[in-house]
């Protein structure tokens, strides 16, 4: 054991008891040793709720009441909720259809969201219209509740661009896979939202692996000088591709918000409800001047990292199904029957509509033509540039030289 | 012992030789435990050798490389891995105004044996940052020395000769020749790190190229030929320092000289060799210097790539207007 890891255990020991977090996983655990402890970790976070977890449907769509959060949830309507499980039915099935895609060949890539339906869209369906959202490259759901065309989110795993959509068209800026990066394009434009004195609300996406980078660190340093309104959703899906949380943290990442003075919040990440309901919190307080808050969905990615990946190599298939026990879809649509919420004819039709949703993803990526050449030399500056429009004659004239040894 | 082996495979065997040899050397970086690296580079060494010597770093580039350079301070020959080129900036910070200075800055008292691999370039059909060539960046920083190998031996050589440098070295692993296989000698005697080769004979032109570019200049020369040409291939194998003595020697027996790099051409390393050339081969040159690389434009999504990087084509072009002049 080096002198580095048991520094951290003893510093996380008393991390834990003196902030009194007596529902967090690291309290009570240590002293065992690293693997041990994981282990015992991932076990007692598959079961369930654990005290410290906003939860307000549990894994068999009981409702359980929640002092501090029912009120932000309490309007909700039957249609409501079923409007967020058709939303959760239709990203699961575009990301299937996505997934299916990459293995035939149509995309390049795929950065499936499988297991993370509930946190995206309980998250995405508390926003308002003029709030922004800074995603990573993985929030398909968070897309379509912002009425992306869920077709432009192919172009860039296709190859086609780099983007795909206007970010100013439905305030959800582009993907970013430099990872952290948007954390501080968020509080940027945060900081400006409330220079120019409007109530709009900011949201970054990131992941629990991103939450190592000294960029997100900044963003919260920031955030909380300038009061910006931007909520921080981390998805702790608990991988950063073949690393484990604990490979990042050794303390529940929302309480990293404390150290930076602001509220940090962990929600049970697969209740689209707690989602909703504690995202729609965190966005109130950013609405009224408060600042930002640290929202932790701790869920799960159920397929791999990314269509490259191979999570064989590095995790237990016990592990998924232990999640899959606590899936998003699945827990509202045993509340929606069992409130008689909704009948066989509703989730029929969903079915229906889900297929045609697929086709359409389908036929529209196969028709998705290849760019232009000359896509190349666009838009590297909005001003021009003498260099690339030379560039740009050169090759022309080199593209031309093929056409006219063929004789075109 | 020679042995035919990917590049990927010649750089894990280098690893693990360097491991077994020097108990100082560490391996750090995102996913190289388990996993193996995204491309599999380091497969095998964490099972072997221990988390406390093959170390999964927390996702914070500038973390791996700061870290690296405490490590280092403390005795230890740390060589991390950033995972794609794109991402080396995060740790740009630290390896401009930390790394590259700190032997210069300590009067020399204290070395920086300090090996950062970054997987770069094209050609494998990725999403953005993950096809850059950012070698220029990093060239033009005194401290650092840069190096590219082309093939599995090479990459086993250089690799064991940069953990045992007492310098920063940056190594440019050229990714889409991971799986090119070659003939690896492990009790070979290496040529010097940062010495060109000659992999072709030629008297009519030199092409000079390093990492990625180099097979495809192999392939211009063969081209080529079939017309009547007779290309000379310069591997220069290192960027920084750069071999201007074998570009040199080169070129006053072709006297011409095409620079292929993937990198932007614009105050790319083909502009550095070009203008030195210049000034030492003035005479002896037939044609200015020409160089094929990329465009002044972000790497271009996958579907464009093709037009984007060097291909057979624009090399074989640049050597007729060469031969033209
Ligand atoms: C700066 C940077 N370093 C490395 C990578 C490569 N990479 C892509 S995703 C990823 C893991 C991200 O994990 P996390 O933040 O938890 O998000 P998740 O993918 O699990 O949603 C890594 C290491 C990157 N994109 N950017």
């Amino acid at each position: 054991m080096t002198v580095e890891s048991t520094a951290a255990r003893t510093s996380r020991r008393s991390a834990g008891s003196k902030a009194g977090t007596s529902g967090t996983k690291a309290a009570g655990t240590t002293g065992t040793k690293g693997t041990t402890r994981t282990t015992a970790r991932k076990a007692a976070a598959a079961k369930g709720a654990e005290p410290g977890l906003v939860q307000l449907l549990t894994p068999e769509g009981k409702r359980v009441k929640n002092a501090e959060y029912d009120k932000y949830v309490s309007g909700i309507t039957a249609d409501d909720l079923r409007g967020l499980y058709r939303d959760m039915v239709l990203t699961r099935r575009f990301d299937a259809e996505a997934t299916a895609l990459q293995r035939q060949g149509e995309l390049g890539l795929w950065a499936s969201l499988l297991g993370q339906e509930a946190a995206q869209i309980g998250s995405g369906r508390a926003l308002r219209d003029d709030d922004y959202v800074f995603p990573t490259y993985r929030e398909h759901g968070v897309a379509w509740c912002r009425g992306v065309d869920p077709t432009n989110l192919l172009g860039m795993f296709r190859g086609v661009n780099n983007g795909g959509w206007d970010p100013n068209g439905n305030n959800f800026h582009l993907y970013t896979i430099v990872i952290g990066s948007q954390t501080l394009h968020a509080t940027g434009y945060a900081m400006g939202v409330a220079k120019d004195g409007a109530d709009s609300a900011v949201i970054a996406y990131f992941g629990d692996g991103a939450s190592s980078q000294g960029d997100v660190a900044e963003s919260f340093t920031f955030s909380a000088v300038y009061n910006a309104p931007v909520v921080f959703f981390c998805q702790n899906n608990q991988w950063a591709i073949s690393e484990p949380t604990e490979k990042q943290t050794r303390v529940p990442l929302y309480q990293r918000a404390q150290g930076y003075g602001f509220p940090g919040v962990r929600v049970d990440g697969n209740d689209v409800l707690a989602t909703l309901a504690v995202t729609r919190w965190a966005l109130e307080r950013a609405r009224a001047g408060e600042g930002p808050t640290l929202v932790e969905a701790y869920t799960y990615r159920m397929g791999a990292h990314t269509t490259s990946d191979d999570p064989t190599r590095y995790r237990h298939d016990d592990e998924r199904a232990a999640w899959e026990a606590k899936d998003p879809l699945l827990r509202l649509r045993r509340h929606l029957e069992a409130a008689h919420h909704a009948d066989e004819g509703f989730f029929a039709e969903l079915e229906a509509e889900s297929e045609t949703l697929g086709k359409r993803v389908r036929e529209a990526v196969r028709a998705m033509p290849d760019p232009d050449h000359f896509a190349i030399f666009e838009n590297v500056y909005a001003d021009g540039h003498a260099l690339v429009d030379e560039e740009r004659a050169q090759f022309a004239a080199y593209q031309a030289s093929f056409a006219d040894a063929e004789g075109v | 012992m020679a042995e035919k082996m990917a590049l990927a495979k010649a750089i894990n065997e280098s690893l693990r030789r360097a491991l077994e040899a020097d108990p100082k050397v560490l391996v750090m970086g995102e996913d190289v435990g388990k996993l193996g690296g995204v491309f599999r580079v380091t497969d095998g060494l964490q099972k072997d050798f221990g988390d406390s010597r093959v170390i999964d770093t927390p996702l914070a580039e500038s973390g791996i490389v700061g870290t690296a350079i405490g490590l280092a301070l403390r005795g230890y020959r740390p060589v991390v891995e950033i995972q794609f080129d794109g991402f080396v900036f995060p740790a740009y910070d630290q390896i401009v105004t930390q790394l590259a200075k700190m032997h210069a800055r300590s009067l020399g008292k204290v070395k920086m044996p300090v090996v950062v691999r970054i997987p770069y370039g094209g050609g494998i059909g990725a999403v953005e940052h993950h096809s850059e060539s950012p070698e220029a960046l990093f060239a033009h920083v005194a401290g650092l020395k840069i190096v590219s190998p082309s093939n599995a031996s090479d990459a086993y050589w250089m690799m064991q000769q940069a953990i045992q440098s007492d310098d920063p070295v940056i190594y440019f692993e050229p990714k889409r020749r991971y799986w090119d296989k070659a003939e690896v000698d492990t009790e070979a005697i290496p040529a010097p790190l940062h010495r060109a080769q000659v992999v072709r004979e030629g008297t009519d032109l030199t092409l000079a190229a390093y990492g990625p570019m180099v097979k495809l200049c192999q392939e211009a020369a063969a081209a080529a030929a079939e017309e009547g040409k007779s290309l000379e291939v310069l591997d220069l194998r290192s960027v920084s320092p750069l071999d201007f003595d074998s570009v040199q020697a080169s070129v006053e027996k072709t006297r011409r000289l095409v620079v292929v790099h993937e990198a932007p051409v614009f105050f790319g390393s083909g502009a550095e060799i070009a203008a030195r050339i210049t000034e030492r081969c003035f005479y002896h040159l037939e044609a200015p210097v020409l160089r094929v690389g990329g465009y002044h434009a972000p790497y271009p999504p996958a579907r464009l790539e093709e037009s984007y990087l060097p291909d057979l084509d624009r090399v074989l072009d640049a050597v007729d207007r060469s031969l033209a002049y």
